[in-house]
């Protein structure tokens, strides 16, 4: 069945959304496998990267209730929490003097009700001045709308802003599911996945580089995730901004959708196709933290090219039930990309390489 | 096969096979309860993180009135089998054996699956008995089957370190054959992911393939991968590596630092199925892989969940425990695309899910 798409992905032509369909409904996931591994290696050869970084969260205190978190809390809520820049700064101290630093940091947080936008400002452009080398991947584009509406700045001057400050990137946060009857069944308050796109692009359109993720495994049908993936991959012909796409593995813990974890055959498909369909996206990460090391590991042999990093904290996955912890040694990952027949590249933002000391 | 085969194209082709040997898609589990008698063990294997001294304060010998609750309890959650097992205690011998069994069938209609060969062995020693006796013995007192733990890798050069006082591969192979002659059914484990190469695994597998032509006792076989959590085989392999073999030692030690992973489990598991086309059924290990990896491993050859485990220790005290129950088990067999059904220690469908 899969003859007639796979002579397309070896000959490089683009699948429809159709064709993508068929391959997430396939139970031949040994040639999903193989196709996928076949294109990853053209586009990367048996690189497999990893980055030094640490994961910081400002706050979880959000004015929105998605229903498929458990990360956020409402002010004065127990366990509810906000970090002063100062902490920020405390807690990144050790990993920039470390013997192997990190090179950078990732800041997601909630949509904290009284923060000015000066307050992210400030964030960016301290962490700048402490840290001038540490590259900021900070705010997906939920938190950039949201900092746009606050400011009463159009999106193009909200980026410029937060540029000025020392943004060096976005992560791809926020995306979820785009079809609008799902999204609004899982995070009604949450911006529509068009205004996601629009923030994205607008982002590309301000040199930044972002990712692009897709929450799956809740409500949705494969059906959504291939419309996902289209949507995703038409911007990426109009804009070329994005770097890595990262599918994320839905958890069920502590959350107002009911659901299960889910398993690991589907986690690979997943994988899988996004590397068949994405054909303009040069990575397609398997994060660690919500697939688990093991079917990360996997994942390299199925189309992923990049576990992601070192973590450090992580407080998002763990509030709806992670399996993983929440660091991993440079070791660590180096030993699992190698025994996944990789090699190991130790990237920075960009996915550059960068050199051992 | 072992070291250069495509990780794809053995899943492609240990999948196959199961395929054609469980043509019904069907995934069984059993609902058994572990229950480790005693954690007190004069063999202090260099991976285990289990066994004490026999005045250590954590040291324990289960009584009766816990023993008996512990298998009530498990009846009432629909168990068929109990897995007995226990370290070798110095004090105990084949009299408190006997009236283990004789007490616990007196009391109840439950499977007993116990005594992996060391204890076997070490109840026949202790008695100045022959195994096929002392099998027979505790045959007569109740034991149904036996279970294939101790196995490690039946390989001698591998046992002596990191188990030397445990008994050698071709002891464990005598015992199992002894069971099954007497009709006793058994299953055989393989503990990879130590200082094993690739050979030992083969030697491991051939051993257990020669035994079943001969005697086809083996119901199934379960790989599983070394947890190096709190044990001494991480600390010390440094040192007694040096007695393997060569190569750099610090390469040796470094293998052990990391539970095997992902990817090697899964060529294990594939072989495995291809290897040993005389054994009907492969276990998944969900307790030392978590749940999505053990619903990998259903298409890498595995056709059985193991079981339920509604208690399981020696795992556990290495550091790694994946605690599910048998709902998570059915929804994760289903998700995976397969039909889910609770077997007992014969593999014989009990209830289909």
């Amino acid at each position: 069945m899969l003859k007639r798409i796979g002579e397309k992905i070896l000959t490089g032509k683009r699948l429809t959304e159709r064709d993508a369909l068929r391959l997430f409904e396939t139970d031949d996931i040994f040639s999903l496998g193989m196709l996928a591994s076949a294109v990853a290696e053209k586009k990367n050869g048996k690189k497999a990267y990893f980055i030094r970084n640490r994961h910081i969260n400002p706050t979880n205190i959000c004015v929105n209730r998605c229903r498929f978190c458990a990360f956020s809390r409402s002010r004065g809520q127990d366990g509810a929490f906000t970090l002063t820049i100062e902490e920020i700064i405390n807690k990144l101290r050790p990993q920039i003097h470390a013997s192997h630093p990190i090179s950078e940091v990732h800041i997601v947080g909630g949509l904290h009700p009284d923060w000015p936008f000066d307050y992210y400002l400030d964030m960016i452009s301290g962490i700048r001045k402490q840290f001038p080398k540490l590259h900021i991947k900070a705010f997906t584009a939920v938190e950039v709308d949201y900092m746009s509406r606050i400011s009463g700045l159009n999106l193009r001057e909200t980026l410029a802003a937060l540029k000025k400050s020392g943004l060096g990137s976005m992560p791809g946060g926020g995306a979820e599911i785009f079809d609008p009857a799902v999204r609004n069944r899982l995070c009604p308050e949450k911006i529509s996945g068009r205004r996601w796109l629009e923030v994205t692009a607008a982002a590309h359109k301000a040199g930044i580089r972002t990712n692009a993720t897709m929450l799956y495994g809740h409500i949705e049908k494969y059906e959504h995730r291939v419309d996902h993936l289209f949507r995703l991959r038409k911007l990426q012909d109009e804009t070329g901004g994005f770097q890595a796409f990262i599918p994320l593995a839905y958890h069920p813990k502590n959350t107002r959708i009911r659901g299960r974890y889910t398993s690991g055959i589907d986690d690979l498909k997943t994988i899988a196709v996004s590397r068949l369909f994405l054909d303009n996206f040069d990575h397609i990460k398997a994060y660690w933290i919500m697939l688990g090391e093991k079917i990360s590991q996997l994942a390299l042999r199925f189309g992923a090219d990049d576990i992601d990093g070192t973590i450090i904290e992580e407080k998002i996955t763990h509030s709806a039930g992670g399996l993983t912890a929440e660091q991993l040694t440079a070791d660590q990952l180096i030993h699992m990309i190698r025994k996944a027949g990789r090699v190991p590249v130790e990237r920075d933002s960009f996915y550059r390489r960068v050199r051992a000391k | 096969m072992m070291k250069n085969a495509d990780l794809l194209e053995l899943g492609s082709r240990a999948d196959e096979l199961r395929k054609d040997l469980h043509p019904e898609g069907t995934v069984t589990f059993v609902v058994d309860r572990n229950i480790n008698y005693t954690n007190i063990c004069i063999n202090r294997c260099r991976f285990c993180a289990f066994w004490r001294e026999e005045d250590a304060p954590d040291a324990y010998l289960l009584d009766k009135g816990t023993l008996f609750s512990k298998i009530e309890e498990t009846i009432a959650l629909g168990g068929t089998q109990i897995l007995i097992q226990g370290g070798l205690h110095p004090s105990l011998d084949i009299a408190y054996y006997v009236d283990l069994l004789q007490s616990i069938k007196q009391r109840f209609a439950i499977n007993i699956h116990g005594f992996s060969p060391p204890e076997i062995c070490y109840i026949a020693d202790s008695a100045d008995l022959t195994l096929r006796e002392t099998l027979t013995i505790l045959r007569g007192a109740g034991l149904d089957s036996v279970p294939g733990g101790g196995a490690e890798i039946l390989s001698d050069r591998v046992r002596e370190v990191v188990s030397p006082k445990k008994i050698r591969s071709s002891r464990w192979l005598a015992v199992m054959e002894q069971a099954h002659r007497l009709g006793m059914r058994t299953t055989a484990t393989m503990m990879f992911g130590g200082i094993e190469e690739p050979d030992d695994i083969i030697e491991h597998l051939a051993s257990i393939r020669d035994l079943q032509d001969r005697t086809g006792g083996f119901t199934a076989f379960i790989p599983w991968s070394f947890q190096p959590g709190n044990t001494e085989l991480r600390k010390t392999l440094n040192v007694k590596s040096e007695k393997f073999g060569k190569g750099p030692q610090s390469a040796k030690l470094k293998t052990v630092d990391y539970p095997a992973t992902a990817v090697e489990y899964l060529r294990v598991l594939a072989l495995s199925r291809i290897y040993l086309d005389n054994i009907e059924n492969i276990q998944a290990s969900w307790v030392t892989q978590g749940l999505k990896l053990a619903q990998v491993s259903l298409r890498f050859g595995a056709n059985d969940f193991g079981s339920t485990m509604i208690e399981e220790n020696v795992v556990a005290s290495a550091g790694c425990s994946y605690r599910v129950s048998k709902e998570d088990i059915v929804a994760a067999i289903k998700s995976s695309g397969f039909k889910a059904a609770q077997r007992d220690t014969y593999y014989r469908l009990l209830k289909k899910f």
